[in-house]
């Protein structure tokens, strides 16, 4: 076959690559949502799951993924913003630097069973949570800070060393440049990070089974006393999530109807990604506009 | 103002100094957080995974090369059974395999992104990528169980929980890892080569193929370890398809585990500091050492592939 021959027929099998990808995710979307939108009622969105009958919903396990988000959100945003501006602005270039950031690479590559066993030996039995929310949030802190640390330094170092400059020549510290000119201008790329990292805490299973643990007591909706133990904002009370459920009906559960409620239970987790997805994509591109008054970003 | 006043205002540490100070304290505290909860991480697992060597008195190389994996029994001499190799090599075998199937897709697409055609990509596969990323593990294990396993059971026999399945599922979710770090390595090359080559009368094709993949060889190569990195860390999407037999795997459709999947299953049902606790400590410690050794290997290959 002559060259020009071959690059027709490798033009042809790359496309159809890319189209195989394409099917794949079509395929898994279109399963989940066919599969799974048709058992989604109200009732099922907002009912008590069971542990052994066919029926149940996913009410408390969809509270109870949303209080952990906003709860470990609470921690690590703080957390990698500060991490993020110190590695950006502030730290030398020297080893200890080099050495920190391997560190944080370390940590974002450890499996995600292997932080949450870490979660459950320290805090759920070293500091006495037990399988609690708040280990629960603590452990999704631990998995999620090296990727937001490490957007947020990204995004903070795309900012250009003039917008700096000009911070200095006001006569604003370091620090005051930092918060009033780097970190807004930064903002859309951070934004962007924090909402992808909640779509990744929204759907991560292993690092929560032992510690925010695998059953879900009854809660009452009426009292919101953080203190009363069936209090939905109980911090130490024990909460399956939504993605521990689907993972805990499949393999250990023994209701009747586990493929329908875990179709069921996939199609709002993935609804969930979806919207996080788009709300990224959205927010980030509307506060670029908003920031710099261009079309698209750039 | 009086000379004592602005000597005063002088040594003293103005307002901006004083914020300056702040700020780098509390970004610098937040650094030391992480770096607490790293080290700490190492501490309290590898403490933990190496009592089963130093208080049980496990043999090292037995617990890795034995096959019977039965803490809570002795065998003859009286040692326990803590063979951990079925895992290992469940573990090695569907990172290595869904690594094998996912290499040509992810060059593939990769190539068609910055080659083929940058619009198309930008625009439709990008996205895409992006999306099956954000799928959670616990979803691809689900449709791993309601699509994959069947199809595995229809056509090749067997149960459908095995190897296979898992390579199966594993690769879909690697594939968006791979691609996206192949795309950084080929949009690396600079265009000049391409342009080169191009210029002496190369197809695209063959730029393709004789310049710009041997050119970004050794980040392709950093992307597959990457994936496979990620492959073997991940724990419930394979534990849901695998099978969970604690048997060394004879073939590829017989049910099988992993080191992720015996710990996900086996810490909620032993008792702290029992050897059969402490032995799945241990293969936590494993889990945690793998990441670091594709990680060395990783900067290897990054070091000596490096454009100049």
């Amino acid at each position: 076959m002559s060259p020009r021959k071959w690059d027709k027929v490798a033009t042809t099998v790359l496309y159809m690559i890319s189209v195989f990808i394409i099917a794949v995710l079509a395929f898994l979307l279109l399963y989940i949502l066919i599969s799974g939108l048709p058992h989604v009622t109200w009732h099922f969105i907002t009912g008590r799951s069971s542990s052994f009958a066919a029926g149940g919903g996913i009410g408390i396990q969809l509270f109870n993924s949303l209080y952990l988000l906003i709860l470990s959100m609470l921690i690590s945003i703080p957390l990698s913003l500060g991490a993020g501006i110190y590695l950006s602005e502030y730290a030398p270039k020297n080893w200890l630097t080099d050495l920190i950031r391997n560190m944080i690479e370390i940590l974002s590559s450890l499996p995600s069973v292997v932080v949450g066993l870490f979660g459950f030996l320290v805090f759920s039995i070293n500091m006495k949570l037990g399988f609690s929310i708040l280990s629960g949030a603590l452990a999704l802190t631990v998995f999620n800070l090296p990727l937001l640390t490490r957007k947020v330094e990204d995004s903070l170092q795309a900012v250009h060393y003039t917008q700096r400059e000009a911070g200095y020549a006001l006569g604003l510290s370091r620090w005051e440049t930092v918060i009033h000119v780097v970190v807004p201008s930064a903002l859309p790329g951070i934004l962007t990070g924090m909402i992808l990292g909640a779509g990744r805490v929204f759907g991560e299973a292993a690092a929560l089974i032992y510690t925010a643990g695998q059953s879900s007591p009854p809660l009452d909706f009426t009292n919101w006393n953080p203190t009363y133990i069936a209090s939905p904002l109980n911090p130490l009370r024990s909460a399956e999530t939504l993605a521990v459920h689907i993972w805990k009906i499949n393999s250990e559960g023994i209701i009747p109807d586990a493929s329908a409620v875990s179709a069921g239970a996939s199609a709002i987790l993935i609804l969930f990604v979806l919207l996080f997805n788009f709300a990224a994509r959205y927010f980030g591109n509307k506060l670029y506009r908003h920031l710099t008054g261009a079309r698209e970003r750039g | 103002m009086k000379n004592d006043d602005i000597r005063a205002s002088l040594m003293k540490r103005s307002r901006a100094a004083k914020n300056e100070r702040f700020g780098k304290t509390l970004t610098g505290l937040c650094i030391l957080i992480i770096i607490t909860v790293v080290v700490s991480i190492f501490f309290f697992v590898a403490s933990k995974g190496l009592a089963t060597f130093f208080t049980n008195k496990v043999n090292l190389w037995k617990f890795l090369t034995g096959t019977i994996w039965n803490p809570g029994a002795t065998d003859a001499q009286g040692n326990p059974q803590v063979g951990a190799l079925p895992m290992i090599v469940g573990s090695f075998a569907v990172t290595f395999l869904a690594a094998i199937v996912a290499t040509p897709f992810a060059i593939g697409a990769a190539v068609f992104m910055t080659e083929i055609s940058p619009k198309i990509g930008r625009k439709v596969l990008q996205p895409v990528i992006e999306l099956l990323v954000g799928i959670p593990s616990v979803v691809y294990g689900f449709i791993g169980l309601s699509v994959v396993v069947p199809f595995v059971r229809r056509t090749f026999g067997g149960s459908g929980f095995g190897i296979l399945s898992g390579t199966f599922v594993l690769f879909v979710m690697i594939l968006p890892t791979v691609t996206s770090m192949t795309i950084d390595a080929l949009n690396s090359v600079p265009r000049n080569y391409r342009e080169a080559s191009l210029a002496l009368g190369a197809t695209r094709w063959q730029t393709i193929y004789k310049v710009v993949l041997r050119a970004s060889t050794s980040g392709i190569i950093t992307a597959i370890v990457f994936g496979m990195s990620r492959a073997f860390g991940e724990a419930l999407a394979v534990q849901m398809v695998i099978g969970n037999a604690m048997l060394l795997p004879g073939n590829l459709i017989s049910p099988a585990s992993t080191l992720t999947s015996v710990l996900t299953m086996g810490m909620g049902n032993s008792v702290m500091g029992s050897l059969s606790n402490n032995a799945l400590w241990s293969l936590a410690l494993l889990l945690l050492i793998m990441p670091l050794i594709f990680n060395i290997i990783i900067r290897k290959i990054a070091k000596k592939g490096a454009i100049r």
